[in-house]
């Protein structure tokens, strides 16, 4: 029935705002699953664009497996810069040696450029600063390559692997 | 009485905590701003990821909403931290005398 | 001996924080510049919600969690609008 009534895209972000009004008030009372229906569809009909997050997601068996991978990589990767980052501030002499490198991504659609932009600040010690179609600059405390391909292979190439299955 | 898993709470919280007050001493130490965004957004996102970990080891029933709110940090961090890297950079802010390398400065002429 | 130990290893987490929130401040009076001030306002309010879901933690109340939620919102949001200033040039 709902198939008919919702085009696909409509769908996933219907059942994203439910899910999330769903674990923010912590209950399934009546009154509150009617208002988060209420609301989920006002938001839905009015705001038709979609989560992009979810829409341009491959949702093949290959891509669920790389997705926890990815996630899997991500949190080793976070924590282990984070201890080297913690290294870096707490040594008396500050070892840095900071510089914007640029680097080039394979990755072709948009939510899959901005997950690698994510990643790459989200680990410790890199900081994306701007995006600019295939290419990004990256600022780097400690920079060990300076050059586009080698740069690349030590920052992106980790977590493209796994981008590229999922966003493509 | 405290079980187990409380005590584990608590030593996460304390890890995380750690990991907080290293961004606020990365933040007083850095030279220029890229390197304060660096030691400080990013130490203290993992500090509050562990914080939020150890509450859900003393608290499970909790657990749905600490959840939320870890993915809302995860999202909306970096990306605060790289708006504010790149209107640093359109706007010309100053850079520490030990970069040497600007890719981005050569690419736009700037 | 377990109750005492928890209460230790609280109380220690309860002093880093306030020990990393005033570092943070320390760089929020210094600034030199008002990009320094931006970031070192996102820091603290990062450290706040960790405060915040402490201050839950002590009062046993789960509402305050939604507190600390509100308050990322708004920081986002805060910071996005100040880069924004920021980049048109000040």
């Amino acid at each position: 029935m709902f198939s008919s009534l919702f085009t696909r895209r409509q769908w996933v972000l219907f059942s994203a705002l439910l899910l999330f009004w769903l674990i923010l008030m912590n209950s399934l009372a009546t009154d509150v699953l009617i208002t988060g229906v209420v609301v989920a569809l006002l938001i839905t009909f009015t705001c038709g664009n979609g989560l992009t997050f979810f829409t341009e997601f491959r949702w093949s068996r290959e891509a669920v497996v790389a997705g926890f991978l990815y996630y899997g990589y991500f949190f080793s990767e976070l924590v282990k810069s984070n201890i080297r980052l913690a290294q870096i501030v707490i040594s008396p002499s500050l070892p840095i040696n900071p510089g914007i490198v640029k680097i080039r991504t394979e990755l072709t659609s948009q939510m899959g450029r901005l997950m690698l932009a994510n990643s790459i600040t989200m680990t410790p010690g890199t900081l994306t600063v701007e995006l600019d179609g295939e290419w990004l600059y990256v600022h780097w405390v400690t920079v060990e390559h300076e050059d586009i391909e080698s740069a690349t292979r030590h920052l992106a190439a980790g977590f493209e692997r796994y981008l590229k299955v999922i966003y493509g | 009485m405290a079980t187990m898993l409380d005590l584990i709470g608590a030593l996460l919280l304390v890890c995380g905590t750690a990991f907080l007050f290293l961004g606020g001493v990365g933040l007083v130490r850095m030279p220029d701003t890229y390197n304060r965004i660096q030691a400080g957004t990013k130490t203290t996102t993992l500090g509050t990821l562990l914080t939020l970990l150890g509450v859900a080891f003393i608290h499970p029933d909790w657990s749905f909403k600490l959840l939320l709110i870890a993915i809302f940090l995860l999202f909306t961090n970096p990306l605060s931290s790289q708006i504010m890297a790149r209107a640093i950079h359109r706007n010309g802010g100053d850079q520490s005398p030990l970069t040497h390398i600007d890719r981005l400065a050569e690419d736009k002429g700037r | 001996m377990a109750e005492q130990l928890f209460v230790l290893l609280i109380g220690l987490a309860a002093v880093l924080t306030a020990c990393g929130f005033l570092l943070t401040l320390l760089r929020f009076v210094k600034g030199p510049s008002s990009a320094d001030r931006v970031v070192a306002f996102d820091v603290l309010t990062i450290i706040s919600i960790s405060g915040i879901i402490f201050a839950a933690l002590m009062a046993d109340r789960i509402i305050y969690l939604d507190v600390a939620l509100v308050y990322a919102l708004l920081s986002f949001l805060g910071v996005i609008v100040v880069a924004r200033y920021l980049e048109r040039g000040l």
